[in-house]
């Protein structure tokens, strides 16, 4: 279980690789069935704009997940990844087209720890605006 | 309707054991585009010293969900499920979820409180092994939107 990035190579402001992800209406029914969050405004457009909302969202998981991948992409070892927190403050409205949303997610290192862990702050936005709020990863670097 | 914080340090026992398969943790992974060996390839996940495919890490939620549905049908609380949104969700780690786990899950309700007419109920997940070794914690902060908001 070793991360593929030293403590001592980063510091204080590191960016880490952002990503840019396409969430189309059949990415989201390939998370409820893998997930088993079958809510119906993930893949309904009647139920989603009967509750209200502009159109079918994405899971905030699906949201989570994706952005979490900055961080797991970039140490490599999944087991490096020690604590992993959102707030959900804006839907990320999907489409029915074949391009569907695009969220961007941006990370770097927003603190040093003397146990050999970093503070990541993730940024993740989506037409324009972020989605995520408070989103913060502590992994442990090799 | 606000709901009775008498229900905070409610526990509820874990429903059954959840045996976590390869094939799971590759759909999973496949599902969020995580190309990761160690979620995909058992030697690959060998190498980084575990005994087989590694999971990757919001795969907890497939356990979180299950387990939180106690406190959402719990008849007692009176959630209105129909309200709820997911408002904040955070995982604790102590080791990543590896196929071939026998994993049970504890929810225990840790906070309720009412904002401005929403109701606000946090929830806990211990995720751990059938023979009782940690896994992972995951919380959960789910918002009951008051009738008042409806516009």
């Amino acid at each position: 279980m070793t991360a593929l990035v030293a403590w001592a190579d980063v510091e204080v402001g590191t960016e880490l690789p952002a990503q840019t992800f396409a969430i189309t209406r059949a990415d989201l029914v390939r998370y409820a069935g893998a997930s088993g969050d079958f809510n119906v405004i993930h893949w309904n457009e009647r139920v989603a704009t009967e509750v209200g909302l502009p159109n079918v969202i994405a899971h905030g998981m699906l949201t989570m997940a994706l952005a979490g991948r900055v961080v797991t992409d970039w140490i490599g070892d999944p087991g490096a990844l020690l604590e992993y927190g959102v707030r959900f403050t804006r839907p990320v409205v999907v489409p029915d087209d074949d391009s569907g949303a695009t969220l961007e997610v941006a990370a770097k290192v927003s603190a040093k720890n003397d146990d050999g862990t970093v503070q990541v702050t993730l940024t993740a936005s989506f037409d324009g605006a972020t989605v995520l709020g408070k989103a913060q990863a502590r992994v442990r670097l090799a | 309707m606000a709901l009775n914080p008498d229900f905070i340090g409610r526990s509820y026992a874990p429903e059954g054991t959840y045996v976590v398969g390869r094939e799971k943790i590759r759909e999973f992974a496949t599902a969020i585009g995580d190309t990761n060996p160690a979620s995909h390839d058992v030697e690959a996940a060998r190498a980084l010293g575990y005994t087989d495919l590694a999971a990757p890490p919001t795969f907890s939620v497939i356990l979180s969900l299950k387990a939180s549905g106690a406190v959402v049908r719990d008849p007692e609380l009176g959630l209105d499920y129909s309200r709820v949104v997911h408002g904040e969700q955070r995982f604790e780690f102590t080791r990543p979820i590896v196929a071939g786990d026998e994993l049970v899950v504890t929810t225990t309700i840790e906070a309720i409180r009412t904002m401005a007419g929403n109701d606000m109920i946090t929830t806990r997940g211990d995720i751990a092994t059938v023979g009782g070794e940690p896994v992972a914690t995951t919380r959960a902060l789910l918002v009951s939107r008051g009738p008042e908001d409806d516009s």
